[in-house]
């Protein structure tokens, strides 16, 4: 435990001002934001909220954006994104390794898939996988390379109820495991309640709530003290709840 | 049967639609492949000809019987002719179209990796495409003579195309999504163009390769039989001449057997090399 209260002392993630336009119309206006390293952090946001933007900046993937302000990032950084992304032309193996080197590379990506529970499946082709397990290989894919820093950009917004369950209780396994800091983008408050330590309302381009969520894991969906912060953030993001 | 249920499923909508629901051929794939379907129209024709002939409908000087067909082509491989004629054809063909692949696989990778290669190549191919190669004939003949080497550079010419456009859009619309991930995962350039770029445009080519395939064979007969002293067109043509219509369908079967099987064998490359691709023909 010792070395993770050590990690928590200096951000993982640090924005000032960060400001991104496109074609003149401006998503994020002077985001000031700090991950500490090891946190689990889940991003809302209405649909052109700017989320994804605010993701694709961290990632650095937002090379041909207007934009100013400041950006600190770790070194390694994964990204999941909503689509598994795995490359048709390989079997589900040289998928997680793609990028690694290493002699121990084959052996950590079995690893990886092994902690996804796709072992047995590295001969797989990625047609041949179900829209839960190939988003689990990405997950392995992204993990293998011990990241500092896990993007995820709404990345079990394509998967079924069901799968979505599971693959929250998955990802918290690994985050535990692991302790990357982490930044979920997602829409669904019910998923950010449940999965983060603390959520992020971006509105107007600016981080517009804060909210620590402070419950134990495993939380269940249907924790009513948890219903508390489900109303704040729908408040935040302009949805306001029937009661009864 | 298909069509039976399909009727009677449009004709009278109310009835019971899960009358006999495991029947039904699933879904809208096309179901699974007899075995050597392929065959059956080619074997109907045949069958079809040789009874025409036997029943003395066709007039032998125009169509043969396909056993006369046969008598001449055992009888032209024995004297030698026929063979020596196959390999000039084949030499011809092989060398043009391994120059054909060779520039259109190198020219698409350069235009299609880089904006230079692209500035340089991409607009040069596409006005040379607009001209039909088969019209290039006369200038070649004056350039190059009419001995082999003008052969081999139309064929040469005639396959490069469809390999080089084919394998330049694909390298081209490349998914920018695998482009995303390609940094993410911190690939290098190099590695990305071997494992991203090519793979992916591995499809495209393909379908490049065949239609050079195609075009090798049909620039082929063009030259053989307008330019050419030897070779299976010349032998073709000369029969023309002498009215040997069973020696020109000899020389018919002979490129629809070189047809057929270059096809199959870059089909069965494409097989191999794609096979993690489910498509309907899987």
């Amino acid at each position: 435990m010792a070395p993770h209260t050590e990690q928590l002392t200096r951000p993982a993630v640090r924005l000032e001002g960060l400001t991104r336009s496109f074609e003149g119309r401006t998503v994020l206006d002077g985001v000031d934001l700090e991950i500490p390293a090891g946190q689990f952090v889940a991003l809302l946001g209405h649909s052109g909220s700017g989320k994804s933007t605010l993701l694709r900046a961290v990632a650095g993937l937002d090379h041909e954006v207007t934009g100013s302000g400041r950006l600190t990032a770790p070194e390694r950084v994964s990204v999941v994104f909503q689509d598994s992304r795995l490359l048709p032309w390989r079997r589900i193996l040289p998928n997680v390794l793609l990028g690694l080197d290493g002699k121990d590379a084959e052996q950590r990506g079995r690893a990886a898939l092994a902690e996804v529970g796709l072992a047995g499946r590295e001969r797989a082709w990625p047609s041949e996988l179900s829209g839960g397990e190939a988003q689990r290989a990405a997950l392995a894919r992204s993990l293998v390379r011990e990241p500092e820093l896990l993007l995820a950009d709404e990345p079990f917004g394509a998967l079924d109820a069901l799968t979505r369950i599971r693959m929250h209780a998955l990802l918290r396994e690994l985050w535990k495991r692991h302790r990357p800091s982490v930044l979920l983008v997602t829409h669904d408050v019910d998923e950010a309640i449940v999965l983060a330590d603390r959520v992020l309302v971006l509105e107007h381009g600016r981080i517009g709530l804060d909210l620590t969520i402070d419950r134990p894991h495993p939380r269940s969906y249907r924790d009513p003290l948890l219903s508390a912060y489900r109303t704040e953030l729908l408040g935040a993001l302009g949805v306001v709840e029937d009661t009864d | 049967m298909t069509a039976v249920t399909t009727t009677t499923v449009t004709a009278a909508p109310a009835a019971a639609p899960d009358e006999r629901p495991r029947t039904r051929r699933s879904g809208l794939s096309p179901g699974r492949r007899l075995p050597a379907a392929r065959l059956a129209g080619p074997l109907l024709v045949l069958a079809l000809w040789a009874a025409a002939s036997a029943a003395g409908r066709l007039d032998p000087a125009a169509v043969p019987a396909p056993w006369t067909v046969l008598r001449t082509g055992v009888h032209l491989w024995t004297d030698g002719t026929l063979a020596g004629d196959i390999a000039t054809s084949l030499r011809r063909a092989g060398y043009g179209f391994a120059i054909g692949l060779t520039a259109g696989v190198v020219l698409a990778l350069a235009s299609g990796l880089s904006r230079a290669g692209e500035a340089l190549i991409d607009g040069t191919v596409q006005l040379n495409r607009a001209i039909p190669t088969l019209g290039l004939i006369p200038l070649f003949i004056l350039w190059l003579g009419i001995g082999e080497t003008f052969k081999i550079a139309i064929i040469a010419i005639v396959v490069y195309i469809p390999i080089y456009l084919n394998t330049h859009a694909a390298l081209a619309g490349i998914d920018h999504r695998f482009v995303e991930l390609a940094e993410v995962q911190g690939l290098s350039r190099a590695r990305f163009v071997r494992e991203v770029v090519v793979p992916g445009a591995l499809p495209g080519f393909f379908v490049g390769l065949r239609l050079g395939v195609t075009g090798s064979w049909l620039g082929l007969v063009v030259l053989e039989q307008i330019n050419a002293t030897s070779g299976l067109g010349y032998l073709m043509f000369q029969a023309t001449n002498y009215g040997q219509s069973d020696v020109i369908l000899v020389g018919l079967v002979v490129y629809g057997i070189f047809g057929l099987v270059s096809d199959s064998v870059v089909r069965l490359v494409e097989r191999r090399v794609l096979s993690w691709r489910r498509t309907l023909s899987s």
